[in-house]
């Protein structure tokens, strides 16, 4: 038994649905309890779906459970065929259909319906969403692809064809991802075969072995499926994500490779903007700003490497729910000298970043709440999804405008390079003081709060972004005058110096802090 | 009654005998463990720990919509493989879940088990867990169980099972003590507020709101208890409190001008306060509550609407809408009908309602894309999808979610219904 207060998945299920809902043409029948219909309003008011999902469930209740819980699967399966009339159906069952073991796919075989039905076994009590997205993935490309065929020969002057792998409902700007990598592609002179699971129905997926290549966008949905038409059909995959610009340069060099036609013109042509905006001499102040990296294991992995290597910023920390992409993100962890955190306990990554003190966090949903708390800027870069990760604008996370976008989405939450410096000049401005908020976010300039470190403060202040900072170790005290001083630091550097200078006192055995403690430990770290 | 309110001419026995459909299919409602929602944050001291799966816990951080992202009172204790293996490690797992959560937050006075599907299926008993726990955790912490399973729960019945885990540990009312009024049900506390300072002014003195605001504040109950429902969904709380000796007050529910007047009545009515003394106190809430709703009634007269089941609420939501606001009812579906509970407000509906009991989703959207109404009202699975169809509609979710019982929250619910209607008039332009 595990205690959760938040989740960074879902169920299984929930993953079988995100596929299902992403294609056209199939029609899911879930087993389950009343009340797991709850999965519906992922879709509809997160990613503001027009339609339903495309799911029955059979909403078992208490009295049927002594009843044949079993009929009623078949009567809501054969319900919903001649409702719907889908070229196939998945079957499956929810954590409570899974203990009263009803087989919905053998019942299902039993109702021998005119469509291929696949039948979904996804452990509810082990697994979690993004498994059961990928399995469910797997297992319809197994049941719709067809056999092995050999492919004929392309006609000369006929382009290279490929298939984009991956894409998926309630999936973190996959919409937008597609637009932008398809168009990258076309551009390079290739063509699109299929797309799926976004846009596909059976019919699409039968076609999946007329490619030369497959593009996987996101491992944690596709590389299951990628490899199974390696093995099917010889058709190799990508591995680099193209998230970030040095990864999209790559990613577009792998597809050229793949497909026999030459790169350059397309990294030539490209509107690497953000790349000369982080050369910009006004990006200076992002340099070595310390950053925490959590999300799924593509997304923080990639993030790391874009925040380090084309922002200049120190990764600090580096973590993952996803236990089934651990390794990736150790591996990466080993990049930035940190050690990575692999957990979805909500509380365990809180207490991380409020170790860390970063400047600024890439997460989740999750983190974002977190950084709230803590007073420190974040930016969202991967799922778990929100309303808001579903703009109406078009604002993809790769290619090169995602790699734009990013360097926006990250540095407008940071406090502005002369902004900084003004503070950090004349302190104690009633505007500028260093509790402000960076003065292009959150409206109305917050008064200067009057009373000094040791009483509360007013309630006007808990508005602006608290600071957290670390409880002051026992044997280590801070002196009125250094706890003064340390106020007239901003408040987003403020944690560092404050753990900088307790790190400092607790070598040298000092059991109060000064202000030439201050002072002192400042001269030693800095460098 | 107020004359400003025209009321509609209302045939003998309105709908209380009437015909229902009743309907076995998917029913796209939640179960009983979305009400932690609202629960957690009116009893201030109690935590909720669901004892489910990996889905329980994606439910609740789901469906209530705004992630509560300070550490919340409710939790799940996920139940994972090793628990299904045996049941007697799930309760030292169980065990050693709550030792650790009671560790971390101290300040927790009453802790509720709350089953889920898988609980109940597996059998595993939070009822003797729960007297376990509180054996070892007695007298700093309380340890209830109750089930929120959409097995058995629909939806605002998750609050119906926990009020009722909780009867049992209301002190005893003296047999000899006066008369008492109990008011059950959650209500916003600017509600509950209000209420109570309309009592007092009636001069009924000792009321009581059920469930507290805090654990240790447990109304006595007896047999000199009055119970006023406050919410329609309470069929086993007032079972419980019934057995325990307490009178039920039949009254209309407190939605609207009318449904709160006679629901301050009944209750004034059996604490023999004066007519002219009620009038006095209501009088000036009721006129202007009656003022705002006819300024909304411009909006929704005639407006035809269909209720999807959610929360019980529908049928004195439809009483209120058909009466103070002139609207048709297309049809009233509602999970489940508590016929003696709403025996008043069935026959304060027009005859000839279409009633509906349960849902087959598909067929229940057959029949809505027919009627075409003018407004539905829906779960947030099935509103933006109709929305895309054309319609207009309004979360059912929101209207458990607001405080709309009362003379001065009547306008807000008629607005809860205008707001779309207008919004949709709006865009249009």
């Amino acid at each position: 038994m595990q205690l959760t207060l938040w989740t960074y998945e879902g169920p299984p299920h929930v993953g079988a649905m995100r596929i299902a809902t992403a294609m056209k043409d199939v029609h899911y029948v879930l087993h389950a309890p009343q009340g797991d219909t709850y999965a519906d309003l992922l879709f509809t008011m997160i990613e503001r779906n027009q339609k339903r999902p495309p799911v029955t469930y059979t909403t078992f209740q208490a009295r049927d459970l002594g009843g044949d819980t079993a009929e009623l699967f078949k009567t809501a399966a054969r319900e919903a065929y001649e409702r719907f009339k889908p070229k196939a159906m998945m079957v499956g069952a929810s954590c409570t259909a899974e203990l009263i073991q009803d087989d919905p796919g053998g019942l299902c075989r039993a109702l021998d319906l005119p469509v291929p039905v696949v039948a979904l076994e996804l452990p509810s009590y082990q697994r979690k969403e993004n498994w059961g997205a990928s399995e469910t993935f797997y297992q319809m490309v197994r049941a719709l692809a067809g056999p092995p065929v050999a492919r004929a020969p392309r006609a000369a002057g006929q382009r290279p064809r490929y298939n984009i792998l991956g894409p998926a409902g309630l999936g973190f700007r996959h919409r937008d991802d597609l637009r932008e990598i398809s168009g990258l592609l076309t551009q390079l002179g290739v063509d699109i075969n299929v797309v799926a699971p976004m846009g596909a129905g059976p019919d699409d997926m039968a076609r999946l072995h007329d490619a030369d290549f497959n593009v996987v966008l996101y491992p944690e949905i596709a590389s299951v499926a990628a490899k199974w038409l390696t093995r099917q059909f010889g058709q190799p995959a990508t591995r680099t994500v193209p998230i970030g610009m040095g990864a999209t340069r790559e990613f577009i060099a792998e597809v050229a490779q793949l497909a026999g036609v030459d790169a350059q013109p397309v990294l030539d042509a490209a509107a690497q903007r953000a790349t000369w905006y982080a050369r910009s001499v006004d990006s200076t102040y992002l340099t070595g700003k310390r950053v925490f990296v959590f999300g799924d294991a593509t997304h923080a992995v990639a993030a790391a490497r874009e925040a380090s290597q084309e922002l200049g910023f120190k990764v600090v920390g580096i973590g993952t729910y996803s236990r089934e992409f651990a390794r990736e993100v150790r591996e990466a962890a080993q990049l930035y000298e940190v050690e990575a955190l692999i957990s979805d306990d909500y509380l365990e990554i809180e207490a991380r970043i409020i170790e860390l003190q970063p400047e600024l966090v890439l997460g989740t949903q999750m983190e974002r709440h977190i950084a709230k708390r803590a007073g420190v800027p974040c930016a969202v870069i991967s799922a778990p999804v929100h309303v808001q990760d579903f703009p109406a604008r078009y604002s993809p996370q790769m290619g090169f405008e995602g790699a734009n976008v990013m360097f926006d989405s990250w540095v407008h939450p940071l406090m502005m390079g002369l902004e900084e410096h003004l503070i950090g000049m004349f302190r104690g401005d009633a505007e500028f003081h260093e509790d402000a908020a960076p003065s292009h976010l959150g409206g109305a300039a917050m008064p200067r709060p009057a009373a000094p470190q040791n009483k509360p403060e007013p309630a006007v202040a808990a508005t602006v972004a608290a600071p957290a900072e670390a409880a002051a170790p026992t044997e280590t005290t801070w002196g009125a005058d250094a706890e003064k001083e340390l106020r007239k630091i901003p408040f987003f550097v403020r944690g560092k110096a404050r753990r900088n200078t307790e790190l400092y006192a607790r070598d040298k055995g000092l059991p109060v802090i000064t202000l030439e403690t201050l002072y002192d430990a400042k001269a030693h770290f800095s460098r | 009654m107020s004359p400003v309110i025209p009321i509609r001419a209302e045939a003998a026995g309105g709908c209380a005998d009437a015909p229902v459909l009743r309907e076995r299919g998917q029913r796209e409602v939640f179960c009983g463990l979305t009400g932690i929602i609202w629960l957690h944050r009116k009893i201030q001291d109690a935590f909720f720990l669901v004892v489910g799966s990996r889905t329980c816990a994606h439910l609740i951080q789901s469906a209530a919509g705004v992630m509560i992202f300070a550490e919340p009172r409710f939790a799940t204790a996920i139940i994972d493989e090793r628990d299904l293996a045996g049941l007697a490690d799930a309760n030292v797992e169980l065990d050693r879940v709550v030792t650790k959560l009671l560790e971390r937050r101290p300040e927790i006075k009453l802790l509720f088990l709350v089953g889920s599907c898988p609980s109940e299926v597996i059998k595993l008993d939070l009822s003797r867990a729960a007297a376990r726990l509180s054996a070892s955790f007695s007298p700093d912490v309380r340890v209830l169980n109750y089930s929120g399973s959409g097995i058995e729960t629909t939806f605002t019945q998750g609050e119906d099972a926990c009020l009722a885990s909780l009867v049992p540990s209301l002190p005893q009312a003296a047999a000899d003590s006066a008369p008492s009024l109990l008011v059950v049900g959650t209500l916003a506390d600017v509600v509950e507020d209000q209420f109570a300072r309309l009592f007092a002014q009636m001069g009924i003195g000792a009321v009581r709101f059920f469930p507290p605001r805090h654990a240790n504040e447990l109304p006595a109950v007896g047999p000199s208890t009055r119970i006023l429902l406050a919410q329609p969904f309470l069929a086993d709380t007032a079972r419980a409190l019934e057995e325990r000796g307490a009178q039920r007050l039949s009254a209309l529910f407190p939605l609207g001008v009318e449904g709160t007047t006679q629901w301050l009545q009944a209750a004034a009515t059996e604490f023999g306060v004066p007519a002219q003394t009620f009038e006095e106190v209501t009088a000036p809430a009721r006129q202007r509550a009656a003022a705002a709703v006819a300024r909304q009634r411009v909006q929704l007269a005639g407006k035809r609407i269909f209720f999807f089941p959610d929360s019980q609420l529908e049928i004195p939501l439809a009483r209120f809408l058909s009466r103070e606001l002139g609207m048709e009812l297309v049809e009233v579906g509602t999970p489940y009908l508590h016929r003696q509970h709403l025996a008043q407000e069935l026959a304060a509906l027009p005859a000839g309602t279409f009633l509906s009991e349960g849902q087959d989703v598909d067929k229940q959207l057959d029949r809505c894309r027919a009627a075409q109404p003018d407004i539905v009202v829906c779960g947030l699975g099935l509103a933006n999808p109709l929305e895309a169809e054309g319609m207009t509609t309004k979360w059912a979710i929101e209207l458990v979610f607001t405080p709309i019982q009362g003379f001065d929250q009547a306008s807000d619910l008629a607005e809860l219904f205008t707001r779309p209607l207008v919004r949709k008039l709006r865009l249009a332009a």
